[in-house]
């Protein structure tokens, strides 16, 4: 009964509240490392340094006026920001943030639960949260809108791909669907898979960048195209829910990274003994580490990299990610195959 | 557009697209309507005049030497300039001689705003694309300019630094090496923008081989300045028709080969080089002397009426004035603004082109609604 | 009796939800109640214990093709309002007909059932030899016994990927 109901619900609670704040926090974040990067300070008037920023952000948005606009579809207009924010908040799910310990006498998974198809249900929510967008276009009733919203859309579903076929590959290497399995083929080989499978990280991290709708690929967001792009038309807590799931789908990305790639919660060098003193800090201190290293990295990228246009990201993703993530794949199994592993 | 009849069922209606003219791309109050065919641009309307003020008119009624406050605010990013075509074409018109120390002080001025000007142009370009650390960048070393400018005449935008027969004040003591200084920082911080951007293959990918136009079709449609010699045509005012110290300094013209985006990216960078290059053997070079000719107190230049051309930031910017000899304002004073005939070009540079490009090519034509509309 | 409960409350929503689609005024509405439906399908495959299906069901059908179905929608300017009971083109005696010959061989085949239950008649399926996941026994399956459908499955798609290209491509 309370393995069953109330362990996942506290620690539903926990993941949730923890994902909130962070993206709260990854917004001060994006912000001030933009800044820096750029010679100036950023945002430094609310609080010391700037670090209630975020609450500030937060009460203006709730309170700003709740506009719809004339001939826009009421139902859906509401529902598109949640059907883009619940998919990315659900993918937590499945996400390890460390292994089993022992709290309170009982052991404890440090995650919510560890589904044998725990990477495709990741690829599922992800399909899921496509709709918000194109229904965040359409329903606003209103050209710049609907052009943003599709673009963006087949933006979305076309580097899905590519980063589904990355994973077939990471599949390959480790031989499980679950995530959690995933981490621990990377302890037994005693090598995170971002040195077997280059080719894959590479092909996941600009995957990555396409799927959040990140520099360089945030065309349809991209203030000088055509405005705002499928949010448009939004205002207040419905724009904050969009702007939540952009952010939670980037920590979302980063962590499934950290996951498949660099060893999820497992201390660098895992198997060598000599370092035992890394095993000090808890597992899941690593993982959130090498999350943010990677979140940074997105920061990093956005504030360096120009736009892409739109035919030449289209372009990018079927002509050269997707066959590449083909031979990828070919080549893992031939590999495998020829080692009999 | 042909209908074919096999695709008859799949035809798209033309969809008209307006922007502006409040865009956060436009790079002020320019309208452009555009028709598409999916998302190629099949034709593009400028629309213009919403920052119109009259000022070809308003000098009808203001005295010689005020017109200089209103020249500074038709290219406000480059004042200086419109303030020194204006000044030589005034003092064209009563054959002043200007003493030599000032010829070279206008020149250093007029490079200290070619610099700021492109360094506004690389910034705002860069973010349209993508780039926004770049802006950034740039208004860094722009801030030192505007700060020289503050010490010499007191103003960061709209100089009104000059007068008909010199300038208004000789340069405080201490602003010569503070130029140079400035040349130094702003060679250096050159070659950080061009690692970001010259070779970055997005950035390749954006510019290359949009907005081209032919050297004949861009003499042909009236284009100016750094938007027409990257074209490969090498008309610059400062070599053709020296003015100010242009004749005894040497500096080179950079001029580009294919008439694309990147080429005109190319040729500003290049200008930039050339200009800090200028200012510093405008500086070396500078003699002493008085910086005011002997000029009458009212200035009422004799009946006649000229042009006279500058090589602006943007291109070719020239006064045509026409003096009745008896009044203090002039008869009439027309503008050739070179943004206003760069833009000509702007439907036939954006027609086959996606609608992401109009951004880039709007930028890289580099345009300020100030002086396209007066 | 859990499993009870939870296939009747799907078996509802799923029913529920495709009436919905037929129903619906808006095509898009119709599409979204689409959505709803196969992710109650979806749950009800995880109840059957094939949760590998239930994903794929969920990034293939619900992800993928309902979400193209949605494009083509939004893009294709429907004008024409849906028809009114009155219309003259509607030929409901015809479709009332064929409701009824498929309601009849719901019917047979259901009574069949009850009176002859159904039993494997093939050759029992080669699984792998290890105790294997769900997602080793389709691929074996799959690779197997199941080899010539797979491959002209994928043939099928191709075939329609390429005319698709073709037919968007006014010039070739």
């Amino acid at each position: 009964m309370i393995d069953l109901i109330v362990l996942p619900l506290i620690k539903i609670v926990f993941v949730l509240t923890g994902v909130l704040i962070t993206v709260m926090y990854l917004v001060l974040l994006e912000r001030k490392v933009q800044a820096w990067v750029q010679a100036r300070l950023g945002p430094m008037r609310v609080g010391p340094h700037g670090v209630l920023q975020p609450v500030a952000d937060v009460v203006k948005l709730f309170i700003k006026e709740d506009l719809t606009p004339a001939r826009a579809e009421k139902w859906v207009f509401t529902l598109a920001p949640i059907i883009v924010l619940v998919p990315a908040l659900i993918a937590f799910a499945v996400i390890p943030f460390g292994p089993e310990v022992n709290l309170f006498g009982r052991p404890v998974p440090l995650y919510i639960t560890d589904l044998n198809v725990g990477l495709l249900y990741i690829v599922s929510v992800a399909a899921l949260g496509v709709y918000g967008i194109i229904l965040g276009g359409w329903s606003s009733n209103s050209k710049y809108p609907l052009l943003g919203s599709l673009r963006s859309s087949a933006q979305l579903i076309s580097y899905e791909l590519a980063v589904t076929l990355t994973f077939v590959s990471v599949i390959l290497a480790s031989g499980s669907l679950s995530m959690v399995q995933i981490v621990e083929a990377q302890r037994q080989n005693g090598v995170w898979f971002a040195f077997v499978q280059p080719v894959a990280l590479f092909i996941y991290a600009v995957g990555a960048l396409a799927e959040t709708n990140r520099n360089p690929f945030d065309l349809p967001e991209a203030e000088s195209e055509l405005v705002a792009g499928f949010h448009t038309e939004y205002s207040g807590m419905r724009f904050a829910l969009f702007f939540l799931a952009e952010y939670t789908n980037m920590i979302v990305v980063s962590a499934v990274a950290t996951t498949l790639f660099f060893g999820g919660w497992l201390r660098p060098f895992p198997n060598v003994e000599a370092l035992w003193f890394l095993g000090f800090v808890p597992a899941w201190i690593w993982f959130t580490l090498k999350t943010f290293v990677l979140l940074y990295v997105f920061l990093w990228i956005r504030a360096t990299l120009p736009r892409y246009r739109y035919d030449q990201l289209m372009a990018l993703g079927w002509k050269w990610l997707i066959p590449l993530a083909i031979a990828n794949i070919v080549v893992t199994a031939a590999v495998k195959v020829v080692l009999g592993s | 557009m042909e209908r074919d009849p096999a695709g008859s069922m799949f035809d798209t209606d033309e969809l008209v697209i307006n922007m502006g003219p409040q865009h956060p791309a436009t790079h002020g109050v320019l309208r452009v309507v555009l028709k598409l065919d999916g998302e190629k641009v099949v034709d593009a309307d400028v629309v213009i005049g919403y920052l119109h003020r009259g000022v070809e008119k308003l000098t009808e009624s203001r005295d010689w030497t005020q017109i200089v406050l209103l020249t500074d605010r038709l290219d406000y990013v480059a004042s200086a300039a419109a303030n020194l075509a204006y000044v030589e074409t005034v003092e064209k018109l009563m054959s002043i001689e200007v003493p030599r120390r000032a010829r070279y002080l206008r020149t250093i001025l007029a490079e200290l705003q070619r610099l700021a000007s492109h360094l506004v142009w690389l910034g705002s370009h860069a973010m349209d694309i993508g780039a926004i650390t770049v802006f950034l960048y740039c208004l860094r070393e722009r801030e030192l300019i505007l700060d020289l400018f503050e010490e010499f005449c007191g103003a960061r935008l709209t100089y009104n630094s000059l007068r008909i027969g010199g300038l208004p004040q000789d340069i405080p003591s201490g602003w010569l090496p503070k130029v140079l200084r400035f040349c130094d920082v702003q060679d250096e911080k050159l070659v950080e923008y061009e690692t970001l951007l010259t070779h970055n293959r997005i950035w390749l990918q954006r510019t290359r081989g949009i907005g081209v136009i032919s050297g004949e079709a861009a003499v042909a449609v009236g284009l100016c300045g750094p938007t027409l010699r990257g074209s490969g045509v090498g008309r610059d005012v400062r070599k053709d028709e020296p003015y100010a110290a242009y004749a005894e300094i040497p500096f080179d013209v950079p001029v580009g080969a294919s008439g694309d985006t990147y080429d005109r990216y190319l040729v500003r960078l290049e200008e930039m080089r050339q200009s800090t290059r200028i200012l510093r053997q405008a500086v070396e070079g500078l003699p002493e002397g008085p910086v005011m000719a002997k000029v009458p107190r009212l200035i009422k230049p004799p009946a006649g009426e000229t042009y006279h051309a500058n090589e602006s930031p943007k291109g070719e910017i020239g006064f045509f004035i026409a003096s009745d000899g008896k009044s203090t304002s002039p008869y009439r004073l027309r503008v050739r603004p070179p943004s206003f005939c760069n833009l000509q070009a702007l439907p036939q540079l954006v027609r086959g082109h996606l609608v992401a490009d109009v951004i880039a090519i709007i930028g890289t034509i580099d345009i300020v609604l100030g002086e396209v509309d007066r | 009796m859990g499993e009870a409960i939870a296939f009747y409350t799907l078996a509802a929503l799923i029913l529920g939800f495709g009436v919905m689609v037929i129903t619906a005024r808006n095509t898009v509405h119709s599409v979204l109640f689409l959505v709803a439906n196969f992710l109650f399908v979806a749950a009800l495959y995880v109840l059957l214990g094939a949760q590998f299906l239930a994903v794929i069901q969920v990034i293939v059908y619900a992800g993928g093709i309902v979400v193209l179905y949605l494009f083509v929608v939004m893009l294709v300017n429907l004008k024409r309002p849906p028809e009114a009971h009155r219309d003259r083109r509607r030929k409901s005696g015809l479709g009332l007909a064929i409701s009824l010959v498929v309601l009849a061989e719901i019917v047979a085949i259901a009574a069949f059932a009850v009176v002859q239950p159904a039993h494997l008649t093939g050759p029992k399926a080669a699984l792998p030899p290890e105790a294997a996941n769900n997602v080793e026994q389709v691929g074996w399956l799959l690779y197997t016994q199941y080899l010539v459908p797979f491959e002209v499955a994928s043939m099928l798609l191709l075939v329609a990927m390429v005319g698709a290209i073709v037919l968007a491509r006014r010039e070739l």
